[in-house]
């Protein structure tokens, strides 16, 4: 009892854990190698062979440099707003389904930390505590530039919230659960993977996910051509380092929720062509990392290629066209639920 | 306590854990040296001449509003949309009308100017 | 909401200081906003956070050696500066250039207008975020100063130009090099035009910004590409020309819109023009000698004389008095095209957002170096 309890789930935590920060630092690598391929450079090249020691150096640099705390900060709440950023990043993996149930040393052993039969819920209200993170940050500053970043990424985020979480309703429809689990394997039964039942869906959540984790072209709050670095200007050394570790931890939530409820999971592509059964050899949970880094490379890909928004104008996106967009496809979902 | 939230508990306090103890290696190894100008908030290298805590003109409190309004009524429609196979028409038109009158507010707002910023 | 309702809340203005010390202020401008939420509603440029005297210091240097100064000026376009200056001298002291040397200086000047324009489409595309255009236009400005390197030794304060002429010949087979640089030109400004032209960011985040009507534009004294995006036909090397630009066939492109997406598609035009400038004047170019009859000891005739060039970025006018008897300037005042542009600024941001100073700044395309001089 005490097993399946506690050192079970405390034993995949641990490697859950270790997987995301191992996955950020070499996210923060592989960032800055496909955005200096797409730009005809070599991106680093020092640390290790085609620098892929560079985040270990990294880790290093940031841990000895020195942390600041500006005079006019509000010491404390400047002090726990990075973890406040960093912890609801983390536990969403609490939720995220890697895998089905596998044997494991004679053991069933689910890839996955629990099962929550509220699992989307969960991910979205924990996800949205990251913004007290940022806001709690640019203003404990007590510095213009973080302030004003902040109120934009605040107010960016929650605009973005919306509509995403308007979206996951007509996902839901779809699916019929909010369980995480329960999604992939409704996706499973119904032999399609939900991209196709719901594209629009879909483009507003990869949309709000761009914003929603303050990447380009809605990287508005941490533009450094205007608001110099944006909400963490004012931080340094390991304090910095958490705000960054928590934006590639929420880049790669995005991606794993978006692998989980659009492209079916642990799924093998064209769950229903059955000519393609030889594709279960893979393991499920490889195709779940491979699509999940599939969506990231979108993000780098992304960020590589387009311009930034305005201010007003991405608030205008988010208002008045991805919530309206969201609004007409739960009714669109339901008629077509409740006909069918 | 349903037991499936027992990880979650045990994941927030991983969690707190490795924060709290990434930081203190840090405070070990770094070097402090004190510099009253480092020490200043940020302004493109020029003494910040005002406090930054003045009250500014943001379209803050109307954005946060409308997200709250927004999305409440998103909570709403969640326990409806997972069982909407069961409520059937009934329960769509009930989600409609709901819906119909959280549109009239948007565009109410939308038409008052409440989305423009700046 | 509307405005009427704005004197209810009773709020502050925020003065932020954007710059010296700010990744988008292209050096170290620095420019003072007093903002209501994001909108600009008033602005203070400071500038001389790099003056280093240059026009007090030619006034002690004789006159061979200030070529070497005005290099530092606008230091991204170094032979233009040294072009101008030269041609003042020879105005005033009615030196003949011969032809080829003339034709040369066609070709610096246009290879030094593109790699110019390179770095300010870089920069201007990066502050509105487009970070990978920044690459490619340097890849192509890293071409021209091999070119330059190849001719003079140096990558970015050529000191290339001597008055009268040429301090050397071109190398063996750079002319063909440059031929070979037109075409890749070419190929490259297909590619930024295809990240930046029809983006529809890129339309939105500039279309409409920065409006300044072409009287306007005429009474704030802007020049160049900034004048030429309001619709002004005015190019030097058209109305006065100098150099060889007499004989080459090239036209100048004018905006229609007077804004920021205007003077972008201006300054693309001219990339083109200038690679056409630069095919004619190489498969023109004459042999002959490339220094005119130069004394031994400058020593301009009492006099005084302007002289103005069209420089990437605008009129690029020296005004050099000489007394006569001393081997330096008596005075010598530069009319920098950075300088007088940079004097719409605050017209052009007022109204606008943050995010569009930015956009504005790089739109005028200004060199903090030849701003404070």
């Amino acid at each position: 009892m005490m097993v399946d309890q506690v050192v079970i789930p405390a034993l995949k935590i641990l490697i859950v854990l270790n997987a995301v920060l191992v996955g950020v630092t070499f996210m923060v690598l592989l960032e800055r190698k496909v955005i200096a391929w797409t730009q005809a450079r070599l991106g680093p090249m020092r640390v290790g062979p085609y620098g892929v020691l560079q985040p270990i150096a990294d880790v290093v640099k940031l841990m000895t440099k020195e942390d600041i705390t500006p005079v006019k900060a509000d010491r404390w709440v400047f002090s726990v707003a990075p973890l406040i950023a960093l912890i609801p990043a983390l536990i969403v993996f609490a939720v995220i389904p890697f895998g089905p149930e596998v044997s494991l040393f004679g053991r069933q052993v689910a890839l996955y930390i629990t099962d929550l039969n509220v699992g989307l819920l969960y991910v979205v209200s924990v996800a949205s505590i990251g913004v007290y993170g940022i806001i709690l940050a640019g203003w404990a500053s007590n510095s213009k530039f973080p302030l004003l970043a902040s109120l934009r990424a605040s107010a960016q985020l929650i605009s973005y919230e919306v509509a995403v979480t308007m979206t996951l309703v007509s996902m839901i429809v779809s699916a019929g659960t909010l369980s995480m689990v329960g999604i992939v394997n409704a996706q499973e039964s119904q032999q399609v993977w939900y991209l196709f039942v719901q594209p629009l869906a879909f483009f507003i959540f990869f949309v709000g996910g761009l914003a929603e984790t303050n990447r380009a072209p809605f990287d508005m709050p941490e533009a450094e051509q205007e608001l110099t670095g944006g909400f963490h200007t004012e931080y340094s050394g390991m304090r910095f380092a958490l705000f960054f570790l928590a934006e590639y931890a929420n880049m790669i939530v995005v991606s794993a929720v978006a692998t989980t409820l659009f492209l079916g999971g642990w799924l093998r592509p064209f769950p229903n062509v059955a000519a393609l059964s030889f594709l279960d050899l893979v393991p499920a949970w490889c195709w779940f990392l491979a699509k999940t880094f599939v969506f990231l490379y979108i993000f780098l890909w992304v960020r590589a290629t387009l311009p930034r928004y305005r201010y007003d104008q991405l608030m205008r996106l988010g208002w008045k066209v991805l919530i309206p967009l969201a609004i007409a496809n739960v009714v669109v979902s339901g008629l077509v639920k409740v006909l069918l | 306590m349903p037991q499936e939230f027992v990880p979650i508990v045990l994941f927030l306090l991983v969690a707190i854990g490795f924060a709290g103890v990434t930081l203190l290696p840090s405070r070990l190894l770094q070097t402090n040296k004190y510099n009253k100008v480092k020490l200043d908030p940020y302004e493109c290298g020029i003494q910040p001449a005002t406090d930054a805590r003045d009250r500014y003109s943001i379209r803050y409190y109307l954005v946060a509003m409308l997200f709250v309004i927004f999305d409440v009524e998103t909570v709403f429609m969640f326990p409806w949309a997972v069982i909407l196979e069961e409520l059937g028409w009934f329960g769509l038109i009930e989600m409609m009308v709901f819906l119909f009158i959280l549109v009239v507010g948007f565009v109410y707002a939308w038409k008052k100017g409440a989305l423009e910023w700046a | 909401m509307t405005t009427d309702v704005r004197p209810m809340f009773d709020t502050d203005e925020l003065v932020i200081n954007m710059g010296p010390q700010h990744p988008s202020t292209h050096g170290v401008l620095r420019v003072v906003l007093r903002l209501d939420g994001e909108r600009v509603v008033g602005s203070d440029v400071v500038i001389g956070y790099l003056h280093r005297g240059i026009e007090k210091l030619c006034e002690s240097r004789d006159w061979t050696q200030i070529v070497l100064l005005t290099d530092r000026m606008d230091y991204v376009a170094a032979a233009t500066n040294n072009i101008g200056y030269c041609q003042t001298v020879e105005k005033l002291m009615s030196i003949e250039v011969p032809r080829r040397a003339r034709y040369v200086r066609t070709i610096m000047a246009e290879l030094q207008r593109i790699a110019s324009h390179c770095l300010w489409l870089g920069t201007h595309a990066m502050d509105i975020g487009a970070m990978t255009v920044f690459l490619y236009a340097f890849r192509e400005r890293e071409l021209i100063l091999d070119l330059f390197e190849e001719y003079c030794g140096a990558r970015l304060t050529y000191n290339s130009m001597r008055i009268g002429g040429l301090p050397l010949d071109l190398p063996p087979g750079w002319d063909r090099k440059v031929l070979g640089f037109c075409d890749v030109m070419e190929q490259k400004l297909v590619e930024y035009e295809e990240l930046l032209t029809n983006n529809r960011i890129w339309l939105e985040r500039t279309k409409g910004i920065g409006v300044i009507p072409a009287e306007e534009a005429v009474a704030i004294g802007l020049s160049g590409p900034p004048l030429r995006g309001s619709g002004v036909q005015r190019d030097i090397r058209k109305d006065e020309p100098y150099a060889a630009y007499d004989e080459m066939r090239f036209e100048v492109p004018i905006g229609k819109a007077c804004d920021t997406y205007d003077r972008y598609l201006v300054r693309l035009e001219e990339f083109r023009q200038s690679v056409r400038i630069i095919r004619q004047a190489v498969e023109g170019l004459p042999e002959g000698p490339i220094v005119g009859k130069v004394p031994r000891l400058i020593k301009p005739p009492a006099g005084e004389t302007y002289h103005a060039i069209e420089s990437p970025k605008g009129e690029l006018g020296y005004f050099i008095a000489a007394d006569g008897k001393s081997t330096a300037p008596y005075r010598f005042r530069v009319r920098p095209p950075s300088f007088c542009n940079l004097q719409a600024l605050p017209r052009l941001i007022q109204g606008h957002l943050v995010a569009d100073v930015v956009a504005l700044i790089g739109s005028i395309d200004v060199v903090l170096g030849e701003v404070d001089r």
